[in-house]
């Protein structure tokens, strides 16, 4: 008999669901202070240069809502899929198709562009993202074949493509042949909002995401349906809500969000088209909107917060030597916590032995 | 195997920073900072690793004069300019940035940077405070070319391939020359794994290309599984940027190994002593920016032999690895007899050579 066991609590912890993602993070840094300690660095330092340092400049501050950027509109899109029960997997396919058809047009109108590129590459870059992930949404409806499968695999398509523009067609036309577009002209280039970093009106964008993806859940009839869908898609039958429908306007949306983020890539923090537009923003946008509870505010949070993991782990490379992957450890960490302390939402913890029950 | 050097790394990161931080605070004020970017980890015991060698030269010849800080595994996006900008940020003088995808993101930071001097590998963009550098890889391709044509009984000559650009392009068409130099039956096929460094793809292409009968696998990406590949089939195989031979003794014929050591040292010094300028620096076996890895006790003496000359008269100018006639895949001659490549022709190198199957990816 042990001495600690869970019981099942009736219904699900509304605190717990706030407390958990905090003791994930207390614990990960508790265990990042032990990992430190034996790896022989100073704890207090290393957890100083990783979590304090790199965003105690405004420039800091700047990289960090930079890298952030990406991961909110992609998970703010995703998270309203999910909720739905639609599960795009491929936002990182999306968001290199946007950067593929917004880039396009800053490359297409080299040297005769205006006021009106930008806009106009903005809308290209929804639109290509959209168009991807309505591949799956078709196959989805039509054949009723798995979008999970169908948007993983066409990000490999999507990735392909890619190499084979900037080889190609999009290639630098004076690069001696390297795998790179031109710089992108002033015209097609996303006005940066804060003096002295990058942030670019791609953030403006994200905030805006975030904004919309909250009415649209909590205020609006689709959102009502996109709830109940995902939580008894029998009783959504039932109510005579249209499933084909949230489907194609889960993942249209989605696929649209990445597209923006992909295309605010290449016209902001890059400008240009190169072969690896994103170190895996798509994919990682699954984790942050899973770790922000599928809620837009959340999302934002998580994302600043898997930003900060990032940039951490170069700073405390730089500052104090610390090896890269501490980076992934302190990720993986971070996981882990908040899936093991996820258990607390429906079961408490008691102490002693079981009473017996008369 | 890969596990135990790693924790060896591990071991050596933490003594290195134990070491940095107790010197490092005493006398942080007169030692200059160096940086480095690596795309890849240092543990890919391939091109990051060779560059993080020469680094580590540096911090032996000029330990006194200056610390090394490096940045490895940087992808080449968005990332790239504030890992550089961060360096220069914080009090970084000389800035290496190891990889062509660097190339727009050193010039951004450089260009907020005057006082920062920075030297951007593979790249063709320089500025006031930009500086490039390479190796004639190509001239190591020759030699291996020459013995490759000696060794193959197949005469299918299995190629991995990392993006086509213009220096992996060079190097394919300067090792089929002297391939078939030596055996005209000999072909050459390639596969591009479009990445720098990723085992799995690397390994999966050496299968494919083993199974179209090629008996040598050559690479131009920097990870050991092509040859690991190559000594489970008991096949051989050459290594690229350092030398790989403990992955597989059996199958390893010899690597070209690249060797930044020298020019390292030079460039901290010229910023030290302020003689440092803007300049391109593209050497090769005479410079002693690259050589061959020790060659395995079951090549022939003759082909030894071969592969010394070749390398002897590459480096009194005797040869040149692109001496015409050379014809490209349709048989038309591109660089005449008598008259030998130019280094912009090599620089732009965008066609095949007669022996290549295939196309360049375009």
């Amino acid at each position: 008999m042990s001495l600690i066991r869970l019981e099942p609590r009736g219904q699900a912890s509304k605190t717990m669901v706030y407390v958990t993602p905090l003791l994930a993070v207390a614990l990960t840094l508790l265990s990042g202070f032990v990992l430190f300690l034996l790896l022989g660095f100073d704890p207090v330092k290393a957890l100083h240069a990783f979590f304090i340092d790199p965003v105690s400049s405004r420039r800091g501050i700047g990289e960090l809502i930079v890298k952030a950027t990406p991961l909110v509109l992609c998970a703010v899109g995703l998270a309203i899929g999910f909720r739905a029960n639609v599960w795009n997997i491929g936002a990182e396919g999306q968001l290199t198709v946007g950067a593929i058809a917004g880039g396009g047009l800053a490359l297409a109108f080299y040297g005769e562009g205006g006021w009106w590129l930008l806009p106009l590459m903005v809308v290209a870059g929804a639109a290509g993202g959209a168009a991807w992930a309505a591949i799956p949404a078709f196959l989805r409806v039509r054949f009723n074949a798995s979008e999970i499968l169908t948007s993983l695999m066409l990000t490999y398509v999507a990735l392909l493509l890619l190499n084979y523009l900037v080889h190609g067609p999009y290639r630098d036309p004076d690069g001696f042949a390297f795998p790179e577009s031109r710089l992108f002209e002033a015209d097609a280039v996303m006005p940066v909002l804060w003096s002295g970093t990058r942030v670019h009106l791609g953030t403006a964008f994200a905030l805006l995401a975030v904004a919309a993806g909250w009415v649209l859940i909590a205020r609006t009839f689709v959102g009502f349906q996109i709830k109940v869908i995902g939580l008894t898609p029998a009783a959504a039958g039932y109510a005579g809500f249209d499933q084909k429908r949230i489907i194609w306007l889960s993942l249209l949306l989605s696929g649209a969000l990445a597209g923006v983020a992909g295309m605010g890539e290449v016209a902001g923090p890059i400008g240009q088209i190169t072969p690896s537009v994103s170190p895996g923003y798509g994919f990682t946008a699954i984790i942050v909107a899973f770790l922000g509870r599928l809620h837009p505010v959340g999302i934002l949070l998580a994302a600043l917060l898997m930003a900060l993991s990032f940039i951490g782990g170069e700073a405390a490379q730089i500052a104090m030597g610390l090896p890269k992957a501490i980076t992934g450890v302190f990720q993986g960490m971070l996981l882990f916590f908040l899936l093991a302390s996820d258990v607390l939402i429906r079961y408490r913890i008691r102490f002693g032995a079981r009473r017996a029950v008369a | 195997m890969n596990r135990r050097t790693m924790g060896k790394t591990l071991l050596g990161l933490a003594g290195a920073a134990a070491v940095a931080l107790s010197v490092g605070v005493a006398s942080a004020q007169e030692k200059m900072k160096v940086g480095f970017v690596y795309v890849g980890p240092i543990s890919d015991h391939g091109y990051s690793y060779q560059h993080d060698q020469g680094r580590l030269a540096v911090e032996k010849a000029l330990g006194d004069k200056v610390t090394t800080t490096y940045v490895e595994n940087v992808p080449e996006g968005a990332d790239a300019e504030r890992v550089i900008e961060q360096l220069a940020a914080s009090g970084h003088k000389l800035i290496f940035t190891t990889s062509f995808g660097f190339m727009n993101p050193t010039l951004k930071v450089a260009q907020r940077y005057p006082d920062v001097k920075f030297e951007h590998a593979t790249g063709y963009k320089r500025s006031a405070n930009v500086a490039t550098y390479s190796a004639r890889f190509y001239e190591g391709r020759t030699v291996i070319g020459a013995i490759v044509g000696k060794m193959t009984k197949s005469n299918i000559i299995g190629y991995v391939g990392s993006f086509p650009i213009p220096e992996v392009v060079s190097g394919i068409n300067a090792f089929t020359i002297a391939l078939r130099e030596q055996n005209p039956k000999a072909e050459v096929r390639v596969v591009w794994v479009n990445s720098w460094y990723d085992p799995g793809k690397e390994a999966e292409a050496a299968k494919a290309l083993i199974d179209q009968g090629a008996d040598v696998i050559v690479q131009h990406t920097d990870s050991p599984a092509p040859i690991q590949t190559a000594q489970d089939r008991g096949l051989w195989s050459v290594g690229q940027s350092s030398d790989m031979t403990r992955f597989g003794p059996k199958s390893h014929l010899t690597a070209i190994v690249d060797d930044w050591n020298g020019y390292y040292i030079d460039r901290v010094k010229a910023v030290l002593d302020g003689s440092w300028k803007s300049v391109d620096t593209w050497g090769g076996f005479k410079d002693k920016m690259l050589f061959l890895a020790p060659y395995n006790p079951a090549i022939p003496a003759d082909v030894v032999a071969l592969a010394d000359q070749i390398k002897a008269d590459i480096m009194s100018g005797k040869r040149h690895s692109f001496q015409g006639p050379v014809k490209d895949q349709s048989g038309k001659v591109v660089i005449p007899e008598g008259k030998s490549a130019t280094d912009e022709q090599i620089l732009k190198m965008d066609w095949y050579v007669e022996g290549v199957q295939g196309k360049v990816p375009k």
